[in-house]
């Protein structure tokens, strides 16, 4: 019987298990990928301030704590359903079963799937897959590609792409469907797109700032946007351009292109056909969370936070006695706000409570500096989720 | 084997002293480096196609590379629905691509178990041990 188990070794995960290990109790981790670190592995951004972001190198800082502390961490182990009994928790593994007296689900985020005609084709993957690929195996995804979905994420990942030395033709909008919904909407896009503006070089900032704060600027921006569209890193981000289909037999040969409307609708008689071997589709994130839900923790939609959300106080519990959340499972932020997450879950496990109300200041310290933010609403959509803890209470 | 590799990175620097690991796809040999998984490693080597979808025979590669779409699953050491961006390369795993079925969703719906519970009920007979409890 553990005094607690951490599913997930991202940063959320490793900084809980570190928390935790400081109070020497007896903690596993497990993760069901091969090295531990989650999505942060995969990370590599400049900052505003122009240092560089290397998620192995944090990944690494976190690894050097826990193993100080001698932290027991599994990789390759999947957990696929927990059970609640009297004493705690049963978590079924591929590798048998786990009991612990507390559990900590940090399983991260997902992408959203956007389907269009053509992305079954070997050389069609989510653009978290290409970050990988890149960054974590350093294998190149194709000679010759384009992004398809323009948000906070996919344009830091076609960023990362380019600095590997990768092709890409430019960034388009998926052609709209019942599916692709906001991601096709160039309006909706836009809006989206100014708040990225400040990790762009000089000639994006000029033109994403100009736009930043006026809804009916926005609106005049979407309308006259560049047919050329607009560079970042010297790759064309296109708004009212969109992919309507990927082409070819047994892999990507090629993209139609179409031009679109200010509301998405294709503009017949634009179709473009252009060459690529690999096509990046970005339909951003949500909270992966059917853990929380296959062992009976209440749930809100909450759009602020990403999508379904596991119900959680401010120092990560449920309203289920021994289970926390940390990280992308209750709300979609950065990697800086995933770990100074778990840190607070890891001391709250611990029941180190004046440990947890510093470490909860941290959290908001660095939600107020961050410099990647997946939705502009973060901190109404954090407050929501408390509330309904309170309904438990 | 370095053709499709990143060997140098302006910011991650160069990719030096890998062990090579040799696996066999579909009977012919290919190397990886140790701590690729098996989707990386033949990515590496050129290879995207890992299976067929079971019913249509249409060619299906990796699409999250990260375990949840179940896109890339392959049959390893005779183990099949393996998920090759999960699974790390070792020496000598025999990997197999997924192949077009007979008839594979012949089952109807009506069928399926509804709770995981009921899935358990169903299949006690094939449980692995509790080892950890
Ligand atoms: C594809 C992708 C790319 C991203 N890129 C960026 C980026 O560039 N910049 C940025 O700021 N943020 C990015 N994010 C957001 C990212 O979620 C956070 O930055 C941060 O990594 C979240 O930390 P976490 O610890 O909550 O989860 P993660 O880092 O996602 O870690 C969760 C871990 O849990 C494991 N896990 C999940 N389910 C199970 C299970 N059932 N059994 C066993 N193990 C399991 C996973 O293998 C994973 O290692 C990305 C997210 C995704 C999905
Ligand atoms: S590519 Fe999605 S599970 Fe492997």
């Amino acid at each position: 019987m553990f005094d607690v188990v951490i599913i997930g070794a991202g940063p959320a995960g490793l900084s809980a298990a570190i928390a935790c290990r400081e109070s020497n109790l007896d903690v596993l981790v497990i993760d069901e990928f091969t090295q531990p670190g989650g999505r942060l592995l995969g990370q590599l951004h400049q900052e505003p301030t122009g240092e560089w972001w290397n998620g192995i190198k944090e990944t690494q800082i976190l690894l050097d704590k826990a193993n100080a502390l001698n932290t027991n961490i599994k990789c390759g182990i999947s957990c696929h359903h927990i059970e609640k009994i009297d004493e705690g928790y049963i978590v079924h593994t591929n590798d048998g079963l786990l009991k612990t007296k507390k559990l900590l689900i940090a399983s991260g985020a997902a992408e959203t799937a956007v389907p269009i005609p053509g992305w079954t084709l070997p050389g069609v993957m989510s653009i978290g897959a290409a970050q990988v690929m890149t960054n974590v195996h350093r294998v190149e995804v194709g000679k010759k590609g384009i992004v398809v979905g323009v948000n906070v994420l996919s344009a830091a990942i076609a960023r990362e792409l380019q600095i590997a030395g990768i092709d890409l033709h430019s960034m388009a909008l998926p052609v709209s469907n019942p599916v692709t919904k906001d991601h096709a909407h160039p309006g909706k896009v836009m809006d989206g797109l100014v708040r990225i503006a400040h990790l762009a070089p000089s000639a994006f900032l000029r033109f994403g700032s100009k736009f930043a704060q006026n809804a009916k600027v926005r609106e005049l921006a979407v309308k006259f946007y560049p047919k050329g569209g607009v560079k970042m890193w010297g790759m064309p981000i296109h708004i009212r351009k969109a992919i309507s289909q990927i082409n070819g037999t047994d892999k990507v040969e090629s993209v139609t292109m179409v031009d679109v409307t200010p509301e998405g609708k294709i503009i017949p008689g634009t179709e473009e056909i252009i060459k690529v071997d690999f096509v990046c589709i970005a339909g951003g994130l949500y909270p992966l969370s059917e853990l929380a839900s296959v062992v009976g923790c209440p749930f809100r939609y909450i759009e602020e936070l990403g999508g379904h959300v596991p119900v959680h106080n401010e120092q990560m519990e449920t309203p289920l006695d021994g289970l926390y959340v940390a990280g992308n499972i209750t709300g979609i932020e950065s990697a800086k706000v995933a770990r100074a997450q778990g840190t607070v879950a890891g001391y709250a496990i611990a029941e180190q409570q004046d440990k947890v109300e510093k470490a909860k200041e941290e959290v908001k310290a660095i939600r107020e500096a961050a410099s990647i933010q997946f939705h502009p609403q973060i901190k109404a959509g954090r407050a929501k989720i408390h509330r309904a803890f309170q309904e438990y209470a | 084997m370095t053709t499709n590799r990143i060997m140098n990175h302006p910011v991650l620097g160069k990719l030096e002293n890998r062990k090579t690991v040799t696996f066999t796809f579909d009977g012919q040999t290919f190397e990886g480096f140790e701590g690729d998984t098996i989707a990386s490693a033949l990515l590496a080597n050129g290879i995207r196609q890992l299976r067929v979808h079971e019913e249509t025979g249409a060619p299906r590669a990796i699409y999250c590379n990260i375990g949840h779409c179940f896109e890339c699953r392959v049959t390893v050491n005779e183990t099949d629905t393996v998920r090759a961006c999960m699974t790390p390369i070792q020496n000598d795993l025999k990997v197999e691509s997924g192949k077009m079925q007979p008839a594979p969703f012949n089952t109807s719906p009506e069928n399926w178990p509804r709770t995981y519970a009921e899935y358990e009920e169903r299949n006690k007979a094939n449980k692995d041990g509790d080892s950890n409890v």
